[in-house]
């Protein structure tokens, strides 16, 4: 038994390493910065400096706007994923329900998916106006179509024998979606939904940078323009912990669902 | 005995946009009630698509299939793999085909229960499919078509993804479990030893376009099972009996293309 002992004991240490030198490598970057920023080995009027930043945070912290623009950007982005996912689902269903409609418009979803979405973003600020509802369109332009195709993709995968399964049984076609397609495709679901939280964050900021009044991508873009780079970095900072707790959130999702499957 | 299966003439082609497929020509035969019918066959000679016309999920393009019964669901169908749900449980898996027919109620659900304790998964009825072994799923699967109660079963190669050992204890398993409750069932393998083990009768099909070349009824007296027959004298003979058919079929396929 001395061995197994051994063993655990030797992989707490490597899970306590691991951690150690994640730590590490954060505060010797931060510090490294720092450092270099003292010395003058960087321009801090271009790159700032962690010191800098934290009392830029301070500051927005004191008079809440750093709380609007996190505020806007994580409502903005929310909101987009939640469309672009329910209204992706219900298009899919729809594609799989009339096999006609989608033979007719199969080239048209590839070509979509295949375009740039970004490229869509300054017509769409120009027929939408500068408004919140631009940005949302934007975001969901860049989700919606893999959304789709990923679901659609994943409905038409379905082993044909279990389609079968529930005719032999006498059932309808809305009993093969509910019965079948749509909780075979859970799995399928949850990596939908990874990758649109990140997807729908980036369409949110390309729509910010072109239209917007506040939000982080708003902040970026205003104050790049005005050299206030400690706004520019310290939103990128606060766009990375957003992208990483929305991340979290959908894995968080993903363990309460498989616990409650059993 | 009264046939509870009659099927006539019937005959059924698979279009393609090359070809088309003849998978069955002239298919004429009745089940009685209660019988165990085998058919055997080469791969691709539309054993499958003949139980899909019987279950009513194919129209042939000719003939006809009559069944002689009053059951609100008189078709059960068992498929090759068990296709049990992994995301529900052993009881909600083996309730799927009530749910579907709207018969959830509390009589036919004791039923359920009271079918998966009398085979040997009443530990189970919480599990997960994937929990479970082979031969327990396709037990499960047999609950969830015996739980509407059907007249006639149609079993497609249901043991034929087993493994060998497996698949010989599930099939007696099976034949008992159907004949204790006087079910009719037609099986379709590629098997003969099975054919052989578990049918009253054994028919022949041709390569495509299936036909029916063969028909024999196997006499192993009242006590058989399909494990006991397999040590029978007259297994060999039946087995010879058959493999000779089809043998022969396939040198005159053979002949044929030459």
């Amino acid at each position: 038994m001395a061995s197994r002992e051994q063993y655990l004991k030797d992989l707490r240490i490597r899970a306590h390493v691991i951690t150690l030198g994640r730590i590490a490598v954060l505060v010797l970057f931060l510090a490294l910065w720092e450092f270099s920023a003292r010395v003058g080995w960087l321009d801090t009027f271009i790159f700032s400096s962690p010191v800098a930043l934290w009392h830029t945070f301070i500051d927005m912290v004191r008079d809440g706007s750093i709380f609007l623009h996190t505020g806007i950007t994580l409502y903005e982005t929310l909101l987009s994923f939640m469309i672009s996912t329910i209204l992706g689902i219900i298009i899919a269903v729809l594609l799989w329900w009339c096999p006609r409609v989608r033979d007719i418009s199969e080239p048209y979803w590839v070509a979509l998916n295949s375009l740039p979405k970004s490229a869509l973003a300054p017509i769409l600020i120009v027929w939408f106006g500068n408004t919140t509802k631009s940005i949302l369109i934007t975001s969901i332009s860049l989700t919606i179509v893999s959304t789709i195709l990923t679901m659609l993709n994943g409905f038409l995968s379905v082993d044909p024998d279990k389609l079968t399964l529930i005719r032999s049984f006498g059932g309808t076609k809305r009993q093969i979606l509910t019965k079948i397609l749509l909780p075979g495709n859970i799995p399928v679901l949850m990596n939908v939904l990874k990758v649109n939280i990140g997807l729908c964050l980036i369409g949110v900021i390309i729509g910010e940078f072109l239209s917007a009044k506040a939000g982080l991508g708003y902040l970026i873009i205003y104050g790049s323009q005005i050299f206030k780079m400690n706004w520019v970095i310290l939103s990128i900072l606060i766009l990375c912990l957003l992208a990483v707790a929305f991340y979290q959130l959908i894995l968080w999702i993903a363990t309460i669902y498989e616990k409650r499957r059993g | 005995m009264a046939a509870l299966l009659s099927v006539h003439d019937l005959c059924y082609t698979y279009h393609t946009p090359k070809a088309d497929t003849p998978a069955l020509a002239d298919i004429s035969f009745s089940v009685e009630k209660g019988e165990f019918v085998s058919i055997v066959g080469p791969s691709g000679c539309g054993k499958s698509t003949l139980l899909s016309l019987v279950a009513g999920l194919a129209i042939p393009d000719q003939g006809h299939i009559t069944l002689h019964t009053q059951a609100s669901h008189p078709v059960g169908y068992m498929f090759q793999r068990d296709h049990l749900l992994e995301w529900r449980s052993i009881f909600s898996n083996a309730c799927l085909g009530l749910e579907i027919r709207g018969a959830m109620n509390d009589k036919n659900q004791e039923n359920v229960r009271q079918m998966l304790r009398q085979y040997g998964l009443g530990d189970f009825m919480e599990h997960r499919p994937s929990q479970l072994s082979g031969g327990m799923r396709q037990r499960a699967a047999l609950v969830r078509t015996l739980a509407l109660q059907p007249e006639l079963l149609l079993l497609d190669e249901p043991f034929s993804a087993l493994d060998y050992q497996t698949r010989i204890t599930v099939a007696d398993e099976i034949w008992q479990i159907l004949r204790q409750s006087g079910k009719t069932a037609v099986l379709v393998t590629h098997d003969i030893s099975e054919a052989i083990s578990l049918g009253d009768r054994v028919m022949v099909l041709s390569a495509r376009p299936g036909r029916i070349m063969y028909d024999i009824r196997t006499d192993f007296g009242p006590d058989r099972t399909p494990l006991s027959v397999r040590s029978h004298p007259a297994f060999q003979t039946y087995f010879q009996q058959i493999w000779q058919a089809m043998v022969q079929m396939e040198g005159v396929d053979h002949h044929g293309k030459s």
